[in-house]
């Protein structure tokens, strides 16, 4: 992979704006490592785990519907205790992935206000390992939340991963109260960072980017997150109160199918096609959800990625290429969850595949940037003859 | 950097401490004991069904329905203001790519503000007040912000011709 020179011969400049170990650095190298790990931890819940998990929660419903019929009340409620495990094990994994994603963005972000916000680069970064922190403990304590349950804790309804994933949770609070208290302090003095020489609008290379990768990456964004917005006023308008409605109606028809309904059976006709329905009621709603949710996600980490163009290390070619490549998956994979419910596994398949392009971009581009900064710090090293 | 500019920048991080401290604050006092409310209501339908007792067992499923609604509202109020607030902060920092005044970049800031504040707020008061005024809170704040930014994707745009 050939590299363009974008690296200065002299690399001051840029070093005081970027340095080694210093708060910014971290926070773009933080957030978009947190928002890898997190779209990983989403295809691999995808493929392995959504599926198999809403099949297990069909079955314990009918299983609750049998036992209606069955006049076995007690039968009825072990099956929802499974249906509750089922939903614990989906709905923690779907925490984890978008808190780790969320504070991902939020670490870039801040990188890109860095210039606006005064404070000494030593609070700066105190700040930002505080930031980075909370975002990988409250994902990894949601995580556990399933398989820790409430062994050992001290508390009746909440146990020792909650409690972990809610300090994580905490320490994130504090972290963007610093940093606010930072951006408030650089409004009511009108002054820019303590590096003045490095961290105004004008000579801020996050801020001036206007390379073609950036400008594509900017507008894609800004049109994805667009479409999010107008997506998800049409599913609220539509579907949603519609759906709440159908989702009372179908639970009322298999509980009183079963207990009322003559004729012989486990599950009555009426009961049976209520499960039917319910099923696809559920797979109806979380695909909606998905492409709303995914789409202005992708179209947030477009806008982002196109910001740190200037701080990635590869050639125009390979530049171009991981923007579209990121930019064709942030379309397909919202498209293709869509389309899940009419073409089933296929277009699942075409999600993860569309998941696995933004993946693979975003890991070209974090290469590209520790190669960068990697560079940078050799330049730095031979400027200062080795010093620190 | 310009007026507009810093306010829509300290509006973000604002409405990002404000949901993260809600979320928190959720988290720890409200969201297991609500949960444990909705499974233990739709079993509960279902086992006085089991009993053939159809009228509790109907109160139980109304009951689920009501908890499942306030929950759904609540998460989403939180995961919009936090989503918003990250779409703030982004444009935030695109802000002098914006090809018109300041004055106008003054409103179009203001209705971001309004629109990302006001849409979930509208949301979580579908709980507390009557529903339609709830939506109508909703709608209105959504459609100012889907506005607001159709015409900042505007403002990017005649920023690239010129």
């Amino acid at each position: 992979m050939a590299t363009s020179s974008t690296i200065p011969t002299s690399a001051s400049g840029i070093l005081r704006s970027f340095p080694r170990l210093g708060a910014r650095r971290l926070l773009v190298l933080g957030g978009l490592s947190l928002f890898l790990a997190g779209t990983l931890l989403g295809d691999v819940f995808a493929i392995f785990i959504l599926h198999p998990n809403a099949d297990r929660i069909g079955q314990a419903l009918a299983a609750a519907t049998a036992a209606v019929r069955q006049h076995r009340p007690e039968a009825a409620g072990n099956s929802f205790e499974e249906i509750g495990g089922f939903l614990e094990n989906r709905g923690t994994k779907v925490d984890a992935h978008t808190h780790m994603i969320g504070f991902g963005y939020l670490a870039m972000l801040l990188a890109i206000l860095f210039p606006w916000i005064r404070l000494s680069e030593r609070a700066s970064r105190r700040l930002a390992v505080l930031l980075i922190s909370g975002g990988v403990v409250l994902p990894v304590g949601v995580f556990a939340i399933h398989y820790v349950g409430l062994a050992y804790s001290p508390l009746e309804s909440i146990g020792w991963a909650s409690i972990v994933a809610d300090a994580g949770g905490l320490l994130v609070v504090v972290a963007c109260a610093g940093f606010l208290a930072g951006l408030w302090r650089g409004w009511c003095t009108g002054e820019p960072g303590v590096q003045a020489g490095a961290r105004t609008d004008d000579d801020d290379a996050l801020l001036r980017e206007r390379s073609w990768a950036g400008r594509v990456l900017m507008a894609g964004g800004t049109l994805l997150i667009l479409a999010g917005l107008l997506h998800g006023a049409w599913f609220a308008g539509v579907d949603l109160y519609a759906q709440e409605k159908q989702d009372h109606d179908l639970l009322a028809t298999m509980a009183e199918s079963a207990a009322l309904d003559p004729g012989p059976g486990v599950i009555p006709e009426r009961a049976g096609a209520a499960l039917n329905a319910y099923g696809m009621l559920q797979a109806d709603h979380a695909v909606k959800i998905a492409a709303h949710s995914h789409v202005i996600e992708f179209g947030l980490i477009a806008l982002m990625a196109g910001f740190f163009q200037p701080f990635i290390f590869l050639s125009e070619k390979w530049k171009r290429g991981w923007a579209v490549v990121l930019l064709a998956g942030s379309v397909v994979l919202p498209v293709a969850v869509l389309a899940e419910l009419r073409f089933g596994l296929v277009a699942g398949g075409v999600a993860d595949a569309g998941g696995a392009l933004v993946i693979a971009a975003l890991a070209g581009m974090l290469a590209g940037m520790f190669r960068y900064t990697g560079r940078l710090d050799a330049l730095g090293d031979s400027a200062t003859g080795g010093r620190p | 950097m310009k007026r507009s500019q810093h306010v829509l920048a300290v509006a973000g991080l604002a409405l990002a401490v404000w949901a993260m401290a809600y979320g928190f604050y959720y988290a720890v006092w409200v969201e297991h004991q609500t949960l444990e409310h909705i499974g233990g209501s739709l079993a509960g339908a279902f086992q006085h069904a089991a009993t053939r007792e159809m009228d509790p067992s109907r109160a139980n499923l109304a009951e689920y329905a009501r908890a499942k609604y306030v929950y759904t509202r609540e998460v989403d109020a939180h995961s919009h203001w936090i989503g918003l607030a990250m779409v703030l902060l982004a444009l935030a920092a695109l802000w002098d790519r914006l090809a018109f005044g300041e004055r106008a970049r003054g409103w179009i800031a203001g209705a971001l503000i309004a629109g990302a504040f006001g849409f979930p707020l509208g949301v979580l008061l579908q709980n507390y007040l009557p529903a339609p005024l709830g939506q109508g809170i909703a709608v209105a704040a959504s459609g100012l912000l889907i506005v607001a930014f159709g015409l900042v994707a505007l403002g990017f745009a005649r920023e690239g011709e010129s």
